[in-house]
């Protein structure tokens, strides 16, 4: 089925080519990452992580979201996403690339990596976090080709496949909870240290991934001969629209215990993120454009009028993917750190490559995804599903 | 027996995997075994070491004008750079003031001999280091004798015990520290015999292991007492007759953010 990727319209090529020049500047920064060491980034001795790590943590959301596809199907019977499953997999396949990519470029040894692997130390979670993103990786790989090259022959899948796609079900809540659980172990970060963490990581991956998907979905309607249908769009908005809901309840309720208990380190980083602290408040523009887009998506994704016409719904799928990410993939991870552990304000901006290298990785990732979809759908459209 | 390709190839990738599985196998149900049945007993495994900071004699030694006896040894000893930038930043002990080293202990009506006041801060060699639980590599870990220890030749610059230490205790070589500027460091490296790092790993105070396993006290110690301050008390807690022990049993002392349970090891007489 490989050999799809090599036959494509004049847009498909432009797409391609285009996320290929993002990739090479990408890693024309990466090697003078490499060089240099990762004093070329923004990130420094009080904030540790930075763009690179937030970004890896949004994206294991948006591979974990894939599943609310899968869910309906393998597990309600829910026919009508079976049209799309196949979809969902392989967003999640580009999404778990990005995801070890960010890792990647994050590490200061990245020639030492193995070391993960010849010492092998379960009492970390990163340890824990490679096997549950490799194990998904490879389960979607193997769940969604095998289903796909079935569709292609017209014959139903293995058996086997059958048991795999039922593992990868609890295995995506694993990734995000396993993922939560790097910040929300550590004492002393009191941002992080909350066990409504995991529950908020994949309130906001069920939102944001399905999101997504549903984008993808009517980009493929409008430049391909499969249509992903309606009744699946719709589902898949109700989907988000409960998500989203959660995701900002639980955001409310950090909110509420901060405040109400009135302890001061519970507090400090989110009066950083939303106010502003001791002067320093890079991130309150950021944080009051989340809350908007946030709240335009709530109205948008309840209202029914709103939820059922594809096209608000599109907007609204625009508006979490807005909201969230600026959330998680900006806010959470760095207003960890803020203040530092000696009571300092210290902010952090990213640096020119940094930026680069992330568009980069965003844009491998959606040549992965481009390819993928281009054999999905190749195969959708002859055999006339 | 004849062994063709396929054959020797299988071989080969069933041994392998025998053997990653073991060790693994070894790692989950017996932690740590597997090392201590490698390394052979420290001199001082019975030993718990830490240290005791008498602010008063520090505070007093501070009046008369800035003294940084400490950490000018510490620094030369172990090659600290200096990038002239606090984001390159590597500091083993360093001073901040007191409402920095204690936020959790904020008194708006503070008795005015501490207020404001530099206070020394050193990584507190936890008893119960979050840094080393969260490591994936066990590059940093715990010694017998209490010491957390970071292996530079091992890290692979993940951070994550940066972001898990609850001290601020740790610094990345976000570049080579070997690239630090001539003009801040005119006789880098200050120490020949300690080992120069490279980019992309953490370090951190080691209460001066080498110093130690040459019947030494760390720098900073040997500093203070040289210029006849005797601030910095280093010994054994689990002896009860040790110099620290006495201090502690004598004077009130607190420690930095205690209510986290990873029961810090170095102490402030107040």
């Amino acid at each position: 089925m490989l050999e799809r990727t090599l036959k494509g319209s004049k847009a498909y090529w432009r797409v391609l080519i285009g996320l290929l020049v993002i990739m090479g500047a990408g890693l024309l920064c990466y090697l003078y990452q490499f060089h240099e060491g990762l004093k070329i980034t923004g990130m420094s001795r009080d904030i540790s992580w930075g763009l690179y790590i937030a970004q890896f943590t949004y994206l294991v959301g948006i591979a974990a979201g894939g599943v609310m596809v899968v869910l309906p199907y393998y597990i309600h019977d829910y026919k009508a996403f079976g049209r799309i499953t196949i979809l969902g997999e392989f967003l999640a396949i580009g999404a778990v690339i990005m995801c070890l990519l960010f890792i990647f470029v994050d590490i200061g040894n990245p020639v030492r990596i193995l070391n993960v692997i010849m010492y092998p130390t379960p009492r970390s979670i990163l340890f824990w976090d490679m096997i549950v993103l490799n194990g998904y990786l490879f389960l979607n790989i193997f769940v969604g080709w095998n289903v796909l090259a079935a569709e292609r022959k017209g014959v139903p899948y293995r058996k086997w496949v059958k048991v795999l796609a039922y593992i990868s079900i609890p295995w995506a809540f694993s990734i995000h909870t396993v993922t939560a659980f790097l910040y929300a172990g550590i004492p002393g970060r009191h941002l992080w240290l909350t066990a409504i963490m995991a529950a908020r990581f994949l309130a906001s991956a069920f939102a944001a991934g399905p999101a997504l998907l549903l984008l993808l979905c009517l980009i493929v309607r409008k430049f391909t001969k499969f249509d992903p249908g309606n009744e699946q769009l719709r589902t898949l908005g109700g989907i988000i629209a409960y998500a989203m809901i959660l995701n900002c309840f639980f955001l409310l309720l950090e909110i509420f215990t901060a405040f109400y208990s009135g302890i001061p380190e519970h507090q400090h980083s989110l009066v950083y993120l939303f106010s502003g602290l001791e002067g320093h408040g890079k991130l309150v523009p950021w944080m009051w454009t989340s809350v908007l887009f946030s709240g335009i998506a709530l109205i948008l994704l309840i209202v029914p009028a709103t939820r059922r016409k594809i096209d608000t719904l599109a907007v609204g799928c625009v508006a979490v993917i807005i909201g969230t990410w600026i959330d998680k993939g900006v806010g959470l991870v760095i207003a960890g750190f803020i203040p530092n552990p000696l009571d300092h304000v210290v902010e952090y901006s990213p640096t020119f490559p940094e930026i680069v290298i992330c568009l980069a990785i965003w844009a491998t990732g959606f040549f992965v995804i481009t390819l993928l979809y281009k054999i999905a759908i190749s195969v959708k459209e002859e055999v006339g599903a | 027996m004849a062994v063709d390709r396929r054959k020797f190839l299988k071989l080969v990738g069933c041994s392998a995997l025998f053997g990653l599985g073991a060790k693994t196998a070894i790692d989950i149900f017996a932690p740590g075994e597997l090392e201590a049945s490698m390394k052979e007993s420290l001199p001082n495994g019975k030993k718990k070491w830490a240290m005791v900071i008498d602010m008063d004699k520090c505070l007093q030694k501070q009046a008369e004008g800035k003294c940084t006896a400490c950490i000018t040894a510490c620094n030369h000893e172990h090659n600290i750079p200096d990038f002239g930038n606090i984001k390159e930043e590597i500091k083993w002990i360093w001073q901040d003031t007191y409402e920095h080293v204690f936020p959790t202990q904020p008194n708006r009506f503070l008795d005015e001999d501490i207020e404001g006041k530099p206070f020394l801060v050193l990584c507190n060699h936890c008893e119960n280091p979050p840094c080393c639980r969260v490591c994936p590599t066990k590059s940093t870990w715990q010694r017998e004798d209490g010491i957390v220890m970071i292996d530079p030749h091992r890290c692979i610059g993940c951070r994550f015990c940066m972001a898990a230490c609850p001290f601020g205790s740790r610094s990345f070589n976000w570049g080579d520290p070997r690239k630090a500027p001539k003009e801040l460091n005119p006789d880098y490296p200050t120490n020949m015999d300690y080992p120069r790092r490279n980019k992309g790993v953490v370090e951190k105070c080691t209460f001066c292991e080498e110093r130690l396993a040459q019947g030494k006290l760390p720098a900073c110690v040997e500093a203070c007492a040289e210029i006849k301050v005797h601030a910095l008390h280093f010994g054994d807690l689990n002896d009860p007759d040790s110099e620290i022990r006495q201090l502690l049993r004598e004077r009130y002392a607190i420690r930095r953010k205690a209510e986290l349970g990873t029961e810090p090891k170095v102490y402030y007489l107040i």
